[in-house]
């Protein structure tokens, strides 16, 4: 059977369909779900009950909580600053203005321990933005909130990064129209600008929250690690693996995967939401 | 489809044949080691190393190279456990080269009884380091348990040296409170309670009490102690001596099934047998571990390291599969602490 000119997908006038195909499979298959079935083969040992008392044990609850909650609030505190950012960076011709472009790549660019022990250096309580919270007393690092400014810094490429080329092909011209026509600021920017951003920000917003939720090496230096307090689910595994308990450690990786899994089920069903309503896509 | 499968067994071929070709060529290079060790021993390794490829060289002129790789005892245990080819391991822990052995029989399981001294070529303990001119007035492990101290220690979950720490406290308990298991689970996790970072590793809970500022005491390995000391400023630490402590003996061992494979068993012995030599004895307490031979050492660096009184796993804890079950376990005395919500 050929697949290039078989009945089973439309045909096309660029060949190549085969070999693409299978290129993908094969990639997709040895490091997406070869890892991925490895990984639920090794937690099925415990069965649905074994990994349930798992994720139900008060204090795995409490980290998945705090990874899942805190990876959310960062993703939408990123949805605002991410978007201000991408809009500054597009709309204004200023002096530095590629510098800037090209900083907001480094907490892509950087190692995530590196990242860690900066963030932890500077909001340590006798850091340079550390002291000053102090004074006030606030801790910041060795916190939730310490945990809450490393995921928003490993984040905010995700957002600038999906929303800059959209900003970019809208006309300013457009909202220059909405402006002589009429509109206030306001509406301009809620009823011209921001519908067609709406796919890109949702995009953003689950590659930032994907990437929060597994984030260990810049989060591990900041958090502090305390049990029910700053304990983050990636930490668990690594416990579990240094008890050599493999088991219990794929166990909460499952956990994660699949409550990641629901989430970007959800903001997928929203993205084609959202499309259908506003027409684009 | 059909193109596919005409090509994909010749771009196979040739990609199992270039991985081939990479795999076999450093294969012939000179002679090399593999010691994979736990977090404070870059220090001692680097110069253990370098005297050792030149003790190697004039005994058979041959040259070899060692690299040593450092982290969590646990973590690089399972890194062996997981295929990496260790020539030898150099870990804070006996449980953790048990669970080499017993998990992928790789290491014989009488490792311990084929060096001398448990297969310990250097003891050390553990002790405390508080802010200069101690503001918090702390002199033994109660000082820790007090409301309002802020103790800094490692992860014993995560970490080899502070399994260490932990069984220090426990063992200061349990000869306070006479073996009463209730008041000395409470002092554990009173001091627990009083920690505001738990670092996955012995050395990032050094830099966290040396270079963040955080905590009024911390508990470390007494080698990391006096390098941050030496390191950080004499003018900003003191170290503290509590009145008894635990004999850490961190082990090491040989990987069979990977010297075999290598070909480096000959040289991966030497390089274990050495560590029990003078010299190396010499550079062990200069790096402030305690040597098991002190009159082979400086006598200065050996008069720099406190007396106290020392605690074993073997005889005071029921030795180490016992205490692992009692307090590292899922479900141990260490989760106990944090087994309710603190309020």
């Amino acid at each position: 059977m050929r697949f290039g000119s078989g009945s089973l997908v439309s045909p096309s006038p660029l060949p190549g369909f085969g070999p693409a195909l299978g290129a993908t499979l094969l990639w997709l298959g040895l490091l997406v779900l070869i890892p991925l079935a490895a990984l639920v083969w090794k937690a099925s040992g415990l069965g649905l009950a074994g990994i349930w008392e798992i994720a139900s044990q008060p204090r795995v609850a409490a980290a998945l909580k705090l990874s899942f909650g805190l990876s959310l609030l960062a993703a939408a505190l990123n949805v605002v600053l991410g978007g201000i950012v991408a809009w500054v960076l597009t709309r204004y011709e200023f002096p530095g203005r590629r510098f800037l472009d090209a900083a907001v790549d480094l907490p892509f660019a950087l190692p995530t321990a590196v990242a860690g022990i900066a963030l932890t250096a500077l909001y340590a309580p006798n850091g340079w933005i550390g002291s000053l919270f102090d004074s006030f007393g606030i801790k910041i690092a060795f916190t939730p909130i310490g945990i809450f400014i490393a995921l928003v810094f490993i984040g905010l490429p995700f957002m600038v990064r999906s929303v800059e080329p959209v900003l970019a092909e809208i006309d300013p011209e457009i909202e220059e129209a909405s402006a002589t026509l009429g509109s206030s600021r306001l509406t301009t920017i809620v009823r011209v600008v921001l519908p067609p951003l709406v796919p890109a920000f949702i995009t953003g917003f689950a590659l930032a929250l994907a990437r929060a939720v597994g984030e260990y090496g810049s989060v591990v230096f900041i958090s502090g690690n305390i049990p029910f307090v700053s304990e983050i689910a990636p930490l668990l595994i690594v416990v579990r693996l240094a008890e050599f308990d493999d088991a219990g450690a794929t166990a909460v990786a499952t956990i994660m995967l699949t409550i990641s899994f629901c989430f970007l089920l959800v903001i997928n069903l929203v993205q084609s939401w959202s499309r259908r309503r506003l027409g684009h896509g | 489809m059909l193109r596919l499968t005409r090509r994909l067994p010749f771009t196979l071929a040739l990609s199992v044949a270039a991985v081939a070709m990479a795999c076999a060529l450093p294969a012939r290079a000179q002679t090399s080691l593999l010691n994979v060790s736990y977090d404070p021993t870059r220090e001692l390794y680097k110069a253990i190393n370098v005297a050792f490829q030149a003790e190697w060289e004039k005994q058979t002129g041959e040259k070899v190279t060692i690299r040593a790789s450092h982290g969590g005892s646990g973590a690089q245990a399972h890194a062996v456990i997981d295929g990496l080819k260790a020539d030898v391991v150099t870990l804070a822990l006996a449980p953790d080269i048990d669970a080499i052995a017993s998990q992928t029989g790789k290491i014989a399981k009488d490792w311990q009884s084929r060096l001398p001294n448990n297969a310990s070529p250097y003891n050390s303990t553990i002790i405390f380091l508080v802010r200069k001119g101690n503001p918090k007035g702390i002199k033994d492990w109660d000082d820790l348990a007090r409301p309002g101290v802020s103790v800094v220690t490692p992860n014993p979950k995560t970490s080899g040296g502070a399994r260490w720490n932990y069984l220090g406290a426990w063992g200061y308990a349990q000869i306070k409170f006479a073996n009463d298991d209730a008041k000395i689970k409470d002092f554990v996790g009173a001091i627990y309670r009083n920690a505001p970072v738990l670092d996955t590793g012995a050395r990032g809970s050094t830099l966290t009490f040396a270079q963040r500022g955080i905590g009024d005491v911390l508990i470390a390995w007494e080698n990391e102690a006096f390098l941050a000391f030496d390191e950080f400023g004499k003018d900003k630490f003191e170290i503290i001596t509590p009145s008894l402590s635990v004999l850490a003996e961190p082990p090491v061992a040989i990987v069979d099934a990977n010297v075999d494979a290598n070909g480096t068993r000959k040289v991966a012995e030497a390089y274990l047998k050495y560590l029990y030599t003078p010299d190396a004895q010499k550079i062990i307490a200069k790096n402030f571990y305690r040597p098991i031979n002190p009159a082979a050492a400086d006598p200065a660096d050996v008069a720099r390291l406190p007396k106290l009184k020392l605690l074993t796993v073997e005889k005071d804890f029921g030795g180490w599969p016992a205490v692992v079950k009692a307090h590292f376990a899922d479900g141990g005395s260490f989760d106990q602490i944090y087994a309710a919500k603190p309020n």
